[in-house]
Formats: C-alpha cells, sequence, structure tokens
C-alpha cells in the first residue's frame, strides 16, 4: 500500500516511533472524516500535519488522546499504538492516557484562575505532593516554557490577564507540567501576534529534546522552519508524508506539491 | 513524583454522577407530583355547569367558575390594553435610540430590577393609587397592577427581538428616504412581528396566573364581571384562594381544583404555543 | 408632479415626536420604581410617627391594643428564604449540570423545556398543593420520619411537635417553587463557558467532576450568584405559595416546625380589614420588603451585568 511505502522510506530505524497509527477511520455521525490513516510518529522528533482546511488534520490529533470522546456522535476505529498500547482500547486509562498526551489548542485556554494554580493543576490531579515540590514544579515547568522570567513577580494574577502569546505559552507550561511524553498542538500559533509566534517557534524547538511533538498547521513556512517529519493531509487521507525537506523540496505526489506552492487550499 | 491513585479519582466521579441523576429524579418526580395532583383533581370537577355557571355565594354546593374565567379575561385583557402600547414603544427606545447611552443602560436596569419585586407590592402601590382615591375595588385596578407587572417584560424583550433584526434592513428603509419612524414601525417592528408576538403572549402568560396584585385591587365577587370599572370583579385565582383557604366543603376544594386546572392548562398552552411560534419563524426566515 | 400631501408637521419634527414618545415610555421603568418607594413611603408616615424604630425592633402585634411590631414577619421571611435557598440552590446546580454536562442532548432538550415549563406554573398552584397534598405528607411522612426515626428533635431549633404547617414546610414547598427557575438561569451561565476551555481541561487529564469543580464553576461563579440572588429574590416576596402553609400567626421563629408569618402573608392576611396605623403598619412592612427585594434584585443584576461583559469580551 501507497501509505505504507512512505513510513518505510521514512522509518530507516534510526529512531523509535513512539506513535503509530493503523488502518484509523473516523466518523463524525455518518460522515467519514479519516480514511484508512497509517502513519508513524518518531520519538522525540516534530512531526508537522498540514493540509487545507476541513481535512482532517486536528481530527488525527484529536483522536491520540482521545479527547473526541466527549462528543457522543464521534468515533473512531483501527489502531493507535502508543508504547506498544492500543490506546484506542477501552482497557486503557483514559486520565493517565492524557497525562501523558499533552495538548495545546488553537486559541489560547488558560483557566480562570491564577498563574501559579494554573500550572499546578494538573500537578494537583494527577500528583500527591507538598506544597513546596509543587511550587518546584512550577517554576521548573514555567522555565521549561520560557516564561518564568516574564511571570515569576506575577504568579497571583489571573492566567487570563496575560497577553495573548504569554496565555499560549501558560498552557504549554501547564501541558508540560504533569510530565507528558508526547505534545499535540492544535495551529498553536494562528490566534497570536508574529512576535508571540515566534517565541512558541523557538520554544518547540527546544521541547523536542524531551518530547514528540505533533503540530497542526495551515502555515508552511511555519511547518517548513520547525518540524523534522510533514505529514500532508487531503480530504481524510494521507496524500504524502516524509522528510520534511524532501516533502518541501520534492514532493512526490502531484497534490502535495500544487498544495505547497500554493496553487490551492 | 509519586502518582494520586485513579481509583479514588474515578470512583468518586461516578459517584457524583449517580448521585445527580438521583437529583434531577427527585426534583422531577415533585414536579411530576405537582401537575398530576393538578390534573387528577381537577378534570374531576370539570362539568357542563362548571363551565357555565357562576360561582355561587359561600356555603352553597353546586356552581361553577364562569364568572371567573371571564373576570380574568377582562382582567388580563386590560392588562394588555394598558401595558403592551407603553412596553413595545420603549423596547423602541431602548433597541433604536439608547444603545450604549447612559439613560438607556438606567432604564434597562431600572426594568430588570422591577421584573423581580413581589407582585404584592405592586398590589400596594395600585391599592394606595387607585383603590384608596377612589374609594372602589375594581377590575380595572386589577388590570393596572398586572399592566406594572406586564410592562418591564414586554419592555425588554421588545428591545431583545428588535436588537435581532440585522442593521441593514433599517439602512436600506432610512436609505428609500423614509422618515426614522416610519422605517422603525413599517420595517424594523415588521421584521421582528413574531418575536414581538411572542414577547407579549409570554407578558400575558405571566401575569394570568398572578393573585396577590389582585388580593387589594380587584378582589372577587360571585357576579358576572360587567362592573369592571367601578366593582370588585371576580376572577379565577382569588376565587382559588377563597375556595381552598376559606371553606370546610369538599365541594368548592374540588372547584378550586379545577380552577387551578384552567389556569394552569392556559399557561402551560400559551408558553408552548409561544415555543412553536417562535421557532417557526425563526426557520421561514 | 407636485407634492400632493400637505405636511403638518415636518419630517424632521415627526421622527423627534416619535423618539421623545418611546423615550417617555421607556422612563415609564424609572418613574414606577420610584413611584413604589415614593407611594409605600407616603403612606408609611403614620405608622413610623407612631412607632419609629421600634417598629422594626418589637414582636407585639396587637390591632386591639393598635400596637404593632414587624419582627416576627422580617424573621419568619429570612427563615423561609433561608430555608429555600439553602434546599433550592444545590439542587438547581447539580441538574443545571446534569442538564448541560451529563444528559444525551435529546433528553437535555426535553427537560429543559420542561423545566422552563415549570418555572411559568403560578404560585398559587404551589401552594394549593402545598396545603391539600404536601401538608399532609409532612405530618404523617417527613416530620414523624424525622422526629421519630431520626431523633432530629434533639437539636435544638428543630421543633417537636408538628402539624405539617410552618417554616420547614414553607421552605420546602417555596424550594421547589424556585427551583425550576434558579436552574433554568445556571444552565444558561454553564453554556456559556467555552466549550476548547472544557476540552482543555479534559485534555489535562480531569474527570468531568473535576472539570465541573475546577472551570466551570470558577468561570461562571458571578452568573451563578446572580442566579442565587435572583432566586433568593423570587423567594422573599413570594405570597401565595407560602400564605397557605405558613400557619399565619404573629409569632417569632423559635423552630423549624413552628407556624409563623412573613412580610407578604401579613400583608395578604390583613390589609382588607386594616384601618388607620394597622393600614400604615402594613405599608410599612411593604416598603421594608420593596427595599429588600430592590436591594436583592440590584445585586443580582449587578453579578449577572458583570459575567455578560467578561463574555463579551471574547
Amino acid at each position: 500500500m501507497e501509505n505504507n511505502e512512505n513510513i518505510s522510506n521514512i522509518a530507516p530505524g534510526a529512531k523509535n516511533t513512539k506513535i503509530s497509527v493503523r488502518n484509523l477511520n473516523f466518523y463524525y455521525g455518518n460522515n467519514q472524516a479519516l480514511f484508512d490513516n497509517n502513519i508513524d510518529i518518531l520519538e522525540k522528533q516534530v512531526t508537522a500535519i498540514i493540509g487545507p482546511s476541513g481535512c482532517g488534520k486536528s481530527t488525527l490529533l484529536r483522536t491520540f488522546n482521545r479527547i473526541y470522546q466527549l462528543y457522543r456522535d464521534q468515533r473512531a476505529d483501527g489502531e493507535i499504538i502508543l508504547d506498544g498500547e492500543n490506546i484506542l482500547d477501552n482497557t486503557v486509562d483514559i486520565l493517565e492516557l492524557r497525562r501523558k498526551v499533552g495538548m495545546i489548542f488553537q486559541k489560547p485556554t488558560p483557566f480562570p484562575m491564577s498563574v501559579f494554580d494554573n500550572v499546578a493543576y494538573p500537578l494537583k490531579l494527577h500528583f500527591s505532593l507538598s506544597k513546596s515540590e509543587i511550587v518546584d514544579h512550577v517554576e521548573k515547568a514555567l522555565r521549561g516554557a520560557s516564561l518564568w522570567d516574564e511571570v515569576k513577580d506575577k504568579l497571583k494574577k489571573s492566567g487570563m490577564a496575560l497577553s495573548g502569546g504569554q496565555q499560549q505559552r501558560l498552557c504549554i507550561a501547564r501541558a508540560i507540567a504533569g510530565e507528558p511524553e508526547v505534545l499535540l498542538m492544535d495551529e498553536p500559533t494562528s490566534a497570536i501576534d508574529p512576535v508571540g509566534t515566534l517565541k512558541v517557534e523557538d520554544l518547540i524547538e527546544e521541547l523536542k529534546q524531551k518530547f514528540t511533538i505533533v503540530i497542526v498547521t495551515h502555515n508552511m513556512q511555519q511547518a517548513a522552519r520547525i518540524s523534522d517529519y510533514t505529514a500532508f493531509y487531503f480530504q481524510g487521507k494521507i496524500i504524502e508524508f516524509g522528510i520534511t525537506e524532501k516533502i518541501f523540496t520534492s514532493p512526490a505526489n502531484k497534490q502535495t506539491e500544487d498544495y505547497i506552492t500554493g496553487r490551492f487550499g | 513524583m509519586i502518582k494520586r491513585g485513579l481509583l479514588y479519582r474515578k470512583t468518586l466521579n461516578l459517584a457524583v454522577t449517580a448521585a445527580s441523576i438521583l437529583t434531577v429524579g427527585l426534583a422531577l418526580l415533585f414536579m411530576g407530583w405537582i401537575l398530576y395532583t393538578v390534573f387528577d383533581n381537577g378534570f374531576r370537577s370539570f362539568s357542563w355547569a362548571f363551565f357555565t355557571e357562576p360561582t355561587k355565594p359561600y356555603g352553597i354546593p353546586d356552581g361553577g367558575v364562569a364568572n371567573a374565567v371571564l373576570g380574568t379575561i377582562f382582567i388580563t385583557l386590560g392588562a394588555v390594553v394598558i401595558g403592551v402600547p407603553p412596553g413595545l414603544l420603549g423596547g423602541i427606545y431602548l433597541a433604536e435610540f439608547a444603545k450604549g447611552n447612559k439613560l438607556g443602560h438606567v432604564i434597562r436596569f431600572s426594568a430588570n430590577v422591577m421584573m423581580g419585586i413581589p407582585s404584592i407590592i405592586v398590589g400596594l402601590f395600585v391599592y394606595a393609587l387607585m383603590v384608596y382615591t377612589t374609594k372602589n375595588f375594581s377590575g380595572l385596578a386589577g388590570s393596572v397592577a398586572l399592566s406594572i407587572i406586564m410592562f418591564p417584560v414586554v419592555l425588554r424583550t421588545t428591545e431583545d427581538m428588535l436588537l435581532m433584526v440585522p442593521d441593514a434592513l433599517r439602512e436600506s428603509a432610512l436609505a428609500l428616504g423614509a422618515p426614522r419612524w416610519k422605517a422603525t414601525i413599517s420595517i424594523v417592528c415588521r421584521a421582528a412581528k413574531t418575536g414581538l408576538m411572542t414577547g407579549v403572549l409570554l407578558a400575558v402568560a405571566r401575569v394570568s396566573g398572578e393573585t396577590a396584585p389582585l388580593l387589594f385591587t380587584a378582589l372577587c365577587s360571585d357576579g358576572w364581571p360587567f362592573g369592571y370599572f367601578t366593582q370588585p370583579t371576580s376572577n379565577l385565582t382569588i376565587t382559588i384562594t377563597e375556595y381552598a383557604t376559606n371553606s370546610p366543603f369538599p365541594e368548592m376544594h374540588t372547584r378550586a381544583w379545577g380552577a387551578a386546572l384552567i389556569i394552569t392548562a392556559a399557561i402551560l398552552i400559551l408558553n408552548i404555543s409561544c415555543r412553536f411560534l417562535f421557532k417557526d419563524s425563526k426557520h421561514g426566515k | 408632479m407636485e407634492n400632493s400631501k400637505k405636511q403638518l408637521i415636518s419630517p424632521d419634527t415627526a421622527d423627534q415626536l416619535f423618539k421623545i414618545t418611546t423615550a417617555v415610555c421607556a422612563l415609564l421603568a424609572v418613574a414606577v420604581m420610584a413611584g413604589f418607594f415614593i407611594q409605600l413611603s407616603w403612606s408609611s408616615v403614620p405608622a413610623i410617627k407612631t412607632f419609629g424604630l421600634d417598629f422594626l425592633i418589637t414582636s407585639e402585634w396587637d390591632p386591639v391594643k393598635n400596637l404593632y411590631g414587624a419582627m416576627p414577619a422580617i424573621a419568619g421571611t429570612l427563615v423561609t428564604t433561608a430555608i429555600a435557598v439553602l434546599i433550592a440552590v444545590p439542587l438547581s446546580f447539580i441538574v443545571a449540570m446534569f442538564l448541560v454536562e451529563t444528559a444525551p442532548p435529546a433528553l437535555s432538550y426535553t427537560l429543559s423545556h420542561a423545566i422552563d415549563l415549570l418555572a411559568a406554573i403560578p404560585s398559587i398552584i404551589y401552594g394549593m398543593w402545598g396545603l391539600f397534598i404536601f401538608v399532609p405528607f409532612m405530618q404523617n411522612h417527613i416530620q414523624p420520619f424525622l422526629s421519630n426515626t431520626l431523633h432530629l428533635g434533639a437539636i435544638p431549633f428543630f421543633g417537636r411537635e408538628y402539624n405539617g404547617f410552618g417554616f420547614l414546610t414553607s421552605g420546602i414547598i417555596l424550594a421547589v417553587m424556585i427551583l425550576p427557575f434558579i436552574c433554568a438561569v445556571m444552565r444558561d451561565v454553564f453554556r456559556m463557558v467555552p466549550p476548547v476551555l472544557k476540552e482543555s481541561a479534559f485534555g489535562a487529564g480531569a474527570t468531568s467532576l473535576e472539570v465541573t469543580l475546577d472551570i466551570t464553576m470558577r468561570y461562571g461563579s458571578r452568573g451563578l450568584l446572580g442566579a442565587i440572588f435572583l432566586g433568593l429574590g423570587r423567594a422573599v416576596g413570594e405570597t401565595m405559595a407560602v400564605l397557605f402553609v405558613i400557619g399565619n400567626v404573629q409569632k417569632m421563629p423559635t423552630s423549624l416546625y413552628q407556624a409563623g408569618t412573613t412580610i407578604s402573608a401579613t400583608l395578604a392576611n390583613n390589609f382588607a380589614e386594616a384601618q388607620g396605623v394597622f393600614r400604615s403598619a402594613l405599608f410599612e412592612l411593604g416598603l421594608i420588603l420593596l427595599a429588600i427585594s430592590f436591594l436583592i434584585q440590584v445585586l443580582a443584576q449587578f453579578w449577572l451585568n458583570r459575567v455578560s461583559r467578561q463574555m463579551g469580551d471574547k
């Protein structure tokens, strides 16, 4: 199969596969949104998902932490293997899965509480820690999100009072506080200004030392700048998947080429 | 880091969900109980005479509530005539001339507060204003009391409905050279027609079951309500109060249930039809 | 074609007139509100002159000696309202939560409409149901259970002797009455919480209970407060639902089972035959009720306005 060929093309075995998606189909009620997807996400690499809007790229992301299950009419079949376990299997603990797989949304989503409490939130949910341990971990997470210097004097202020870019980095700090292994980012910079965008991109560069990152973006320059691998989605199918450089310089597929050169989408 | 027990969190979550379902059941049970009682007891009193004969003086076991039904209709219609026109016009002011200005804000606030003032206070106010000065209890005074309760409801729904009319429609009417008042009444209000009607009907539903404001104004009587302007006027809610609290006779209790069913059914029907009316108009567009 | 219509007034004047007419109508809202205060204050003057501040702090009520104290009515109003709010607020919170978060959409839709309809049922129906159905039920089942089975009579202020009427019964009926009302407002507040915020909390690995307590409740806290105040406003001035079951005696509340009165019940019971200072005293009671509910409504509006402004910023 074409998709499997792609995978073998880019999985030279030097790096470990973190997530492998096998024959994934996704449905919104009676509408099928993903068709027989197969893709391997490599550990501690940035994988970008690009494609025109409505092509299913966000949908794919939303299966990795099963957040789609909040909505009754959405369902997925197939396999998503994370560290050897099929996470679509109902025996997998959903709360633990979501600790392990953090998510950043398109719009910053600071919770209605202080900066400190925002970052402490996943810590308090998932771990039993003393006060001082929490303080340490919050600082660590905020440093990890390159936000510490900007907010160390306003930890008690509402998270909603920060600027858009800071809010997004706060959400990243919150996502990494629970020590996840995978970070899902759904167009994380589309709602913030260019300076904020640059900072988030720099941050992603650093974060990949520790985390496996899957990022959905409709900004192709961004995908080219920050990702190691790129998948091009169209109408719920993976059209092409490979090393970012190759996808952007010599795409194998005509549709990919058209999209990248801006002829459609 | 030491993990917290997932089992505890999940069990707590499940327990609370189960408790909430129980609570919903309990709330529904109470509500179902009330409605069942009204319908069950009410239907037993229904008969030809119940709907055609007037109430009889205290102690006479037979009789109907026809005069009270008519009286309630009179009083409510009177309230519509008095309360709706200023409500509509005031709503036009809020939506068309007072967007974001200070006076509009004060009026809006005041109307919202007014909606929460106990209806018995309105009864006292109208008593002092009309009954005390003219030395007459009257259906008209009852209408005035109800119209005061209706007014802020009509005012606010009118504003909301008019604000839903797109500005482009206003502008295109004015661009044709229509004066503002004409554009407002013939174009904007017409576009919001069903919404405005819904608002008025809901206000009617809201006041037609009121009792407290009629206690000191319309009072009650056993005659037909033809002395509406100058005499105590029969009505359903005060009849219910009288029959239920001041009478040891089971026949009168039964008739009170019947009257309660008439009121409840009328209000439910008004509310449900409003819903359909408004929904249809939205889909029609 | 000449303009054949004779214009009595110029279009500009007509528009001006139109604007003024509508403004006057809208201002009625302010005028009537002010009218309430002026009229009730004016009618209270004789009582205020006769009793002064003692009116507020005495509990004697004797039409023969023409002595009146507002304490029992005020205290009774506070007690019934407190019972009603204590019962109705947590229940409506849970029901609203269930409707928005737990129930499948079709069920939620049906139940929401049912609850809106129940909020429209007039209070006299609740009063009647209370008198004929719930009072005997209290007397024969609930009160014996509370007193004889659970022995709650040992708690001070709970009461030992019962006949179905009284503060507890009134409070419960008021609670049932204001529940759909508070629930409808809370439901709207919950629906205003942006779905992405909830998703984000679920994405962090929270259970639905944790999302509710940590996110939804915090986010909607002002709106919830507004909803509580709206319910409070309803309960505090309600006449008919209480009148039938409170017992109507001018006594200070000393236990939950005891009969008593509220401001509105006192008004409804006595106004018809009252004359002179008695009538004026009742007007003063009305003025007190007006002031209390005015304050509650202002607070409710204040909190609810802040919510809509907060949502508007987004």
